[in-house]
């Protein structure tokens, strides 16, 4: 069987989900082989193997973490040359799909982004997407070269099957072109110790509703062990970063349950959840587009239903 | 300093957007369009970066004859000229395609900076300004929220998920901008009227030695197999809070296994 590469999407020394999710839909196509780029081989190395990783290429180098995305290109595509994969996946990150789309340039391979399901065809590997603000479904295919597709989060639910997990370590080298971007400072964000947004089985999101008073929500997410999301309309007020904001120019999630507090629900805002499992609304507007897609809606004040919601849910759980 | 900004012309997100049957492209003639949102932030940045009179503004577009419309916006802001690439050759183009057609142009024009929204607001992929500048052997800053130009550098705050990095790199480069960077402008009734007197050009694919045979649906490295519209959410069921919602609140999502 031909080995389909796996770009490892790792943090401070952590797995990420989506990656054990990509060795889950890489088993489906052929032999995954984990390509592990920066420093944290050897703490991931149980995790990628328990998901199937036949083979662990580990490529680190000090010099990575100063440089964006060439670096990470250029040890791609050598890979591609010695491996021939069948196909690479690779995270749906912002940087994922950067990498994938100058790799596929690099090695004259199609590229498919943003895929929420991969599996083997007559032709190869063939992925659906969600597009349109998730009104149309799109199944494709790569035509040309060595298929390329990045995965968004929540694809498949990640299933444990153990591979050799046989350790490769390859050279690194970073060229003089990819040195010609260079990050000169890094401040690491503080973590909510929340799950990350686009990775969570449960997003609250807040909106203009709350009026800018975002402790209610945080609490009912608490309570629920769910991750936090604001709308444009908050993040623009100031009222929330903008790494939390849900909706067309923020993240897309896809949930099993996306509670909207005080959103009403515009396509902006839509584009980022549509696609969720289930949808909960609470907004004191009963006209609210919101409550066209919500599978169970309250109107009402905010202020008043999330504290006695996150009471009951607190004593429901014990 | 030239900048070069590339523009989309999109389907609005608030019309109701479909494809053509008869190829399965987006249909963009049937549908009504307009400059995509988030490359509204890439011409205010570069207009923002010759406000003090200092250098020029391209608004560059790919696309049929209505994506001038993007083009057209962009002079209403304030860009000095514009370049439409239109050719039915390109027709169906994929990303990679795409990229190609707007390298040629951007060789062509010369540039210090050529600015991108970070992602079109219709196929959203974002991967448009990694590939230019893997095409053109030059730096890529992407998902700048601050930017800075000095003395041939450019200096960019981005904000990613684990951290904020600030990124370094010479001109010319290729930068990508979020919409956390500016509050773009709308054109003034002047602006408006001045649009209509500049430099417009519109380039076919054989202006800019392009291979035909390398861009249009055929010479896509991705095809489409299917698509379908997928089913409106139906509304479920909706409580007004008589002082017990958030208990009704918990009760779902109790009974659906959340709690």
């Amino acid at each position: 069987m031909s080995e389909i590469l796996v770009l490892v999407d790792h943090a401070d020394g952590r797995v990420r989900k989506t990656t054990t999710e990509l060795l889950t839909l890489a088993r489906r196509l052929g032999e995954p082989s984990a390509v592990h780029i920066g420093a944290g081989a050897d703490e991931a190395l149980e995790t990628l193997t328990s998901y199937g990783a036949e083979k662990v290429y580990v490529l680190d180098s000090p010099d990575l973490d100063a440089y964006l995305v060439v670096p990470k290109v250029e040890a791609l595509t050598q890979l591609m040359q010695s491996a021939t994969p069948a196909a690479v996946l690779i995270p749906s990150t912002p940087e994922g799909k950067e990498i994938a789309g100058r790799l596929a340039i690099r090695t004259g391979s199609g590229l498919i982004t943003d895929a929420v399901d991969v599996r083997p065809g007559d032709q190869g590997p063939e992925t659906t997407q969600s597009v349109f603000a998730g009104s149309y479904t799109v199944d494709a295919r790569v035509t040309t070269g060595t298929p390329i597709v990045t995965v968004k989060p929540n694809a498949v639910t990640p299933e444990q099957a153990p591979g050799a997990g046989t350790v490769e370590r390859v050279d690194v080298a970073v060229s003089e072109a990819a040195r010609a971007a260079q990050v000169t400072d890094r401040q690491p964000r503080t973590r909510s110790g929340r799950p990350e947004l686009t990775e969570a089985s449960i997003v609250v999101s807040g909106g203009r509703g709350t009026g800018g008073d975002f402790a209610a929500v945080e609490a009912f997410a608490d309570s629920l062990g769910a991750a936090v999301g604001a709308s444009r309309a908050a993040v623009d007020s100031g009222w929330y970063p903008h790494a939390f904001q849900v909706g067309q120019t923020g993240k897309t999630v896809s949930p099993q349950l996306y509670v909207a507090v005080g959103i009403s629900g515009a396509i902006q805002h839509r584009a980022g959840m549509q696609t969720s499992k289930m949808i909960v609304a609470i907004n004191k507007d009963e006209e609210s587009p919101i409550f066209d897609l919500a599978d169970f809606g309250v109107v009402g004040d905010l202020h008043k239903i999330l504290p006695q919601a996150t009471e009951e849910v607190t004593r429901r759980k014990g | 300093m030239n900048i070069v900004v590339c523009v989309k012309h999109v389907p609005d997100a608030t019309a109701d957007r479909r494809f053509d049957p008869a190829d399965s492209t987006v249909d963009r003639a049937g549908v009504d369009g307009l400059l995509s949102e988030l490359d509204e932030y890439a011409v205010e940045e570069a207009l923002k970066l010759t406000d003090d009179g200092e250098g020029e503004v391209t608004a560059l577009t790919v696309g049929p004859e209505r994506a001038g419309d993007a083009v057209r916006k962009a002079l209403q802001m304030g860009a000095h000229k514009g370049v439409h690439v239109v050719d039915d050759g390109i027709h169906g183009s994929d990303s990679v395609a795409t990229s190609l057609v707007l390298a040629a142009a951007l060789e062509k024009l010369e540039f210090d900076l050529v600015l991108c929204g970070m992602a079109s607001t219709d196929g959203v992929m974002g991967v448009v300004p990694a590939m230019l500048a893997e095409r053109l052997g030059v730096p890529q800053v992407t998902y700048a929220a601050q930017l800075s130009v000095e003395a041939n550098q450019v200096t960019v705050r981005r904000d990613s998920d684990t951290a904020a990095e600030t990124v370094v790199a010479s001109t010319p480069a290729v930068v990508s901008v979020t919409d956390q960077i500016n509050e773009p402008r709308y054109p003034s009734f002047k602006g408006i009227m001045a649009a209509k007197k500049k430099p417009f050009d519109a380039w076919s694919l054989s202006d800019l030695g392009v291979d035909p045979s390398q861009v249009g649906l055929n010479a896509s490295w991705t095809a489409v197999i299917s698509y379908d519209a997928r089913p409106p959410r139906s509304a479920g069921t909706v409580v007004v809070d008589a002082g017990d919602g958030g208990l009704k609140l918990a009760e779902f999502l109790a009974t659906q296994k959340f709690v």
